[in-house]
């Protein structure tokens, strides 16, 4: 790295990938809450003479084989893959956070180790087998989808906020609050939470885009939404099956997926580097 | 170090058994009963019962764990409720395609990763370390089977030098095999081997900045010879611990993209058996994951362990 970033300030660093990031993601968003007025044709209207079109000045995006205009269903897909993830990560947010926060003001207790080793068993379970097993009892569908990469979330939130935790307890500020008699709850959610929320961001952003990822992925096996709701995943599923005769259709849904992808981790990145300025020459 | 492996052990067989409850538990909510699904709308209950009590469907629920898990444990997976043969025997057909293919992608990606994060990390804000870090960002961001349709269009059906999905069976010979797994392991190996060379450059980038790599240096080793002698080799724990995580990330690619690429693997007896209701099958393919995930962790723990004695202590 030449000497000159090095001595740049950490937010122009991070600005170059922050802002192409946020950019993307704002682009996404965007697609998806104007969906829910306005698309260029109506997604769940069929016009037949209109199939397998390729990408046209009517439709830009090409049709697929039961005539529905391509760029509006990526826009409204985009507001299933976006609902899906978000959700996902609040559950591991909602969850994660105060089994890291309850483990880390407990340290050594019973408690800690049964939180710490309920985090490892979780972790064995990568995301898509727990979508199976809910799958198999609940049968498919998005909620299910919602559920299964949120309970993946959770030890993954849990980690973080315990490990980060750790060390702020040994810091003076927390002894001073102990001092002072404030109990362990008040201490957790008025002095670490506040010092942690950084770190928390970052891995929300992180893990908002392994979700995306993740939703395609059980749409693309048929466990995610289900029709008519339109999805990234399942778009690129019935593009297999045309690939011959169409190979456009599996383009698109595929670079939506890439560009949003893309802009989190971006963004994520971007993120890091403003709240940590030493890593910002990596 | 004998201590700290036994207690690593425990721990293992202690999450292993209550995997396996949380499996079972999980499995045992579905509504329905399975003898009833199996025999139709149209079945006479006696043939119900009698099915119910050769499948052991009539005893509780705890003897029916505890003769599922004592069967695990002996290599035993139970009767498959729709095709009325050995789990076991299923499994294992299925897992001479899962496992190779997960094993392919693994050595793929580490072969991939390995020089790239290297060249990245030793020719640090170069021309190719930035254009290792654009693809490799682009490549974590590509869904594997988004990128498996892409092969497929361009090797399967353009170029037609490989087949589009598929598998001839080992019978056909080693070569013929690897062939048709070659695409699924491409796919299944690009992400992994962009995170992995992310992982590889970060940890050579630190390593580099220690001070024993300055002193290496200063008692005349050369660059070449300090990176290989010292800093790739303290470099190699954190890619060690990435290796072991993807290797559940695989297996679960793995699933999907045998999926792609119709490859008679796990994922596709598993998804077939969802939809056949035949709950048997899933649970005990299930429970060889997770087994698989936590065996995989328990062996990275020791041998972290083998390497660094510092860690011995702490756990």
């Amino acid at each position: 790295m030449s000497q000159s970033n090095v001595n740049a300030p950490a937010w122009y660093t991070a600005s170059r990938v922050l802002i192409p990031g946020l950019l993307l993601v704002a682009l996404v968003i965007l697609a998806a809450l104007v969906s829910f007025v306005w698309t260029p044709f109506d997604v769940t209207k069929l016009n037949i003479p209109a199939k397998l079109q390729t990408p046209n000045t009517t439709h830009w995006f090409g049709t697929d084989h039961f005539g529905r205009d391509i760029f509006s269903m990526i826009m409204v897909g985009a507001r299933t893959s976006l609902a899906v993830a978000v959700l996902a990560v609040g559950i591991g947010l909602c969850v994660g956070i105060p089994l890291g926060l309850t483990a880390a003001s407990m340290q050594g207790s019973l408690l800690d180790e049964i939180i710490m080793r309920g985090n490892d068993l979780v972790f064995a379970f990568p995301a898509l087998l727990i979508a199976i097993m809910i799958t198999a009892v609940f049968g498919p569908g998005a909620v299910n989808a919602i559920i299964a990469i949120g309970i993946f979330n959770i030890p993954v939130f849990a980690r973080l906020t315990r490990g980060s935790a750790l060390s702020l307890w040994q810091r003076d500020f927390v002894l001073a609050a102990r001092v002072s008699g404030k109990g362990a709850t008040r201490i957790s959610i008025e002095h670490i939470l506040p010092n942690i929320t950084n770190l928390l961001i970052v891995q929300g952003t992180i893990q908002f885009s392994l979700g995306i990822l993740a939703e395609a992925g059980l749409s693309y096996v048929g466990l995610g939404a289900q029709p008519p709701t339109p999805s990234w995943g399942r778009m690129l599923a019935e593009s297999q099956t045309l690939i011959t005769l169409a190979p456009h259709l599996a383009l698109f849904p595929g670079f939506a997926i890439i560009l949003t992808v893309l802009g989190l981790n971006l963004t994520g990145d971007g993120l890091r580097d403003l709240s940590d300025p030493r890593i910002r020459r990596r | 170090m004998l201590r700290y492996i036994l207690k690593r052990a425990l721990s293992l067989v202690l999450s292993l058994v209550v995997a396996s409850i949380l499996i079972f538990v999980t499995i045992e909510i579905v509504p329905g009963d399975p003898a009833s699904y199996m025999l139709g709308l149209n079945a006479q209950p006696d043939t119900i019962e009698n099915l119910r009590r050769e499948l052991g469907l009539d005893k509780t629920p705890v003897a029916r764990y505890l003769s599922w898990v004592g069967g695990l444990v002996q290599g035993d997976f139970g009767t498959s409720y729709t095709y009325r043969t050995p789990v076991a025997d299923m499994v294992a057909d299925r897992l001479m395609v899962s496992l190779p293919l997960a094993l392919y992608a693994l050595l793929l990606s580490t072969a991939i990763a390995f020089p790239v994060g290297v060249l990245a990390a030793t020719r640090r804000g170069s021309v190719a370390d930035w254009s290792v870090m654009g693809t490799t960002q682009l490549g974590i961001a590509i869904p594997n089977f988004w990128f498996a349709l892409l092969l497929v269009l361009v090797f399967a059906i353009n170029l037609r030098w490989f087949s589009a999905g598929g598998f001839p069976g080992w019978e056909a010979g080693f070569f013929a095999g690897l062939k048709a797994l070659t695409l699924p392991a491409v796919a299944l190996a690009l992400p992994q081997a962009s995170i992995l060379s992310r992982v590889m450059r970060s940890s050579l980038l630190d390593t580099l900045d220690e001070d024993y790599i300055r002193t290496a240096r200063a008692k005349g080793l050369s660059r070449r010879q300090a990176l290989w002698r010292h800093a790739l080799r303290n470099a190699m724990i954190p890619v060690l611990t990435i290796l072991g995580l993807q290797f559940s990330f695989l297996l679960a690619g793995a699933i999907i993209i045998e999926n792609v690429f119709f490859l008679p693997g796990l994922g596709r007896l598993v998804f077939q058996a969802i939809t056949q209701r035949d709950l048997i099958v899933v649970e005990s393919v299930v429970m060889l994951l997770v087994f698989a995930v936590v065996l995989i962790t328990f062996l990275v723990d020791v041998a972290y362990a083998l390497v660094d004695p510092r860690l011995r202590q702490q756990a």
